[in-house]
């Protein structure tokens, strides 16, 4: 899809400009603050590493001795009948349970199967559209002391499997 | 949770190494997933902390109470128990264009005080109210135009198009947004019909 592409190509530039412009006319020290914030970037990667040193080191036994692939051979059959690539398994399961572990997910398909082919298309976009369900209704009920969640969780798991299949179509749609 | 996963995830690899004999593996594979973690680690700093400059010139440009304005309309359909000039909806639209801005540093603090607003008028302050239950969906579904981390790892993995992913991921977003909100409506209607038939058999 020509269209999707080119809205992806054209997305971040237009963003990047517009949120600099505005900054500069309301009067903001953009690259002060640019400044300011990059240094966030640091701390949020330092944070993320103890998270990806387990998680990638985890994935790499799993998948070096072939517990890996057992699984999701036996899971096989199942994700064929819904035209769902076995390789994207692990990271269905991880991503509503933890952010970071499955941006680890993520990076070791991405490094496997390239990040441009359909199974890592379809990695990133799974990534980027869902968010840690389980993480969110534990900090947010957590907070104010909720304890009967009602139909919170089952709503969000919803919403994540939702993102999945999107994911899985719109990526067909990208690489023919 | 996690602890039980990662657990069984790295038993149940020692165990497969050593019923399939390679036992060795596990060590290696050690010290080879330790490398590629730093590894990220370097390329993911680079583009991460451009966004995150990106992020804060948006926030001071006050992008984010604009496109809260713009919102509004579009989210207060979805949450029906809430009065117009209540503060709990003020927080929610907030902390949904944080979200959507990829800014999700400044996303929770504002979803946090949105579920204080809302606890604060609820009557039964165990149970999780309608309006609750819609916020956590519109967060779970985690809904964004810049999906920074992700760039980041495509751009670290070597992708011709590290963007390629930002449209469609939006998109995805908006179907899991939009399925969660009708399973949400609908898990609602479900309660309050068994809460009157409930009644209608009391009585």
């Amino acid at each position: 899809m020509a269209l999707i592409s080119i809205l992806s190509s054209w997305l971040i530039p237009l963003f990047v400009a517009t949120v600099l412009l505005a900054g500069w006319l309301r009067g903001v020290a953009v690259f002060d603050e640019f400044i300011e914030g990059s240094k966030e970037g640091l701390k949020v990667t330092i944070t993320l590493l103890p998270y990806l040193v387990s998680m990638i080191i985890a994935i790499e036994i799993l998948s070096a001795s072939g517990a890996l692939d057992a699984l999701t051979n036996l899971l096989a059959p199942l994700l064929a009948w819904v035209n769902w690539p076995k390789e994207i398994l692990p990271l269905a399961l991880l991503r509503p349970m933890s952010n970071s572990g499955s941006l680890a997910v993520t990076a070791d398909i991405l490094r496997r199967f390239g990040p441009d082919s359909y199974v890592g298309l379809v990695a990133s976009t799974m990534q980027g559209s869902t968010d840690t369900t389980l993480f969110i209704i534990t900090v947010y009920f957590g907070a104010v002391g909720i304890k009967k969640i009602r139909h919170a969780l089952w709503a969000g798991l919803i919403a994540d499997l939702a993102a999945m299949l999107a994911s899985l179509v719109f990526c067909r749609l990208l690489v023919v | 949770m996690m602890n039980l996963v990662w657990l069984l995830m790295i038993l149940g690899g020692i165990i497969a190494a050593a019923a399939t004999g390679q036992i060795d593996l596990v060590a290696k594979s050690i010290v080879s997933g330790g490398e590629q973690a730093i590894t990220l680690c370097l390329a993911l700093v680079a583009v991460l902390s451009f966004w995150m400059g990106i992020a804060r010139v948006a926030e001071k440009a006050g992008l984010l109470r604009v496109l809260a304005r713009l919102l509004v309309p579009f989210l207060r359909p979805f949450f029906p128990s809430l009065r117009d000039d209540d503060e709990a909806l003020k927080h929610i639209v907030l902390n949904f264009s944080a979200n959507l801005l990829g800014l999700g540093n400044a996303a929770t603090p504002f979803g946090l005080k949105a579920m204080r607003a809302m606890q604060d008028k609820n009557s039964d302050p165990d149970t999780a109210t309608d309006a609750m239950c819609t916020l956590l969906v519109l967060n779970t579904a985690g809904m964004t135009f810049i999906p920074s981390s992700v760039i980041a790892l495509r751009a670290a993995s070597g992708s011709q198009d590290p963007t390629a992913t930002v449209a469609i991921t939006l998109l995805a977003g908006v179907v899991a947004t939009s399925t969660g909100l009708v399973a949400d409506y609908l898990f609602r209607r479900l309660r309050h019909r068994v809460a009157k038939r409930g009644k209608h058999k009391w009585h």
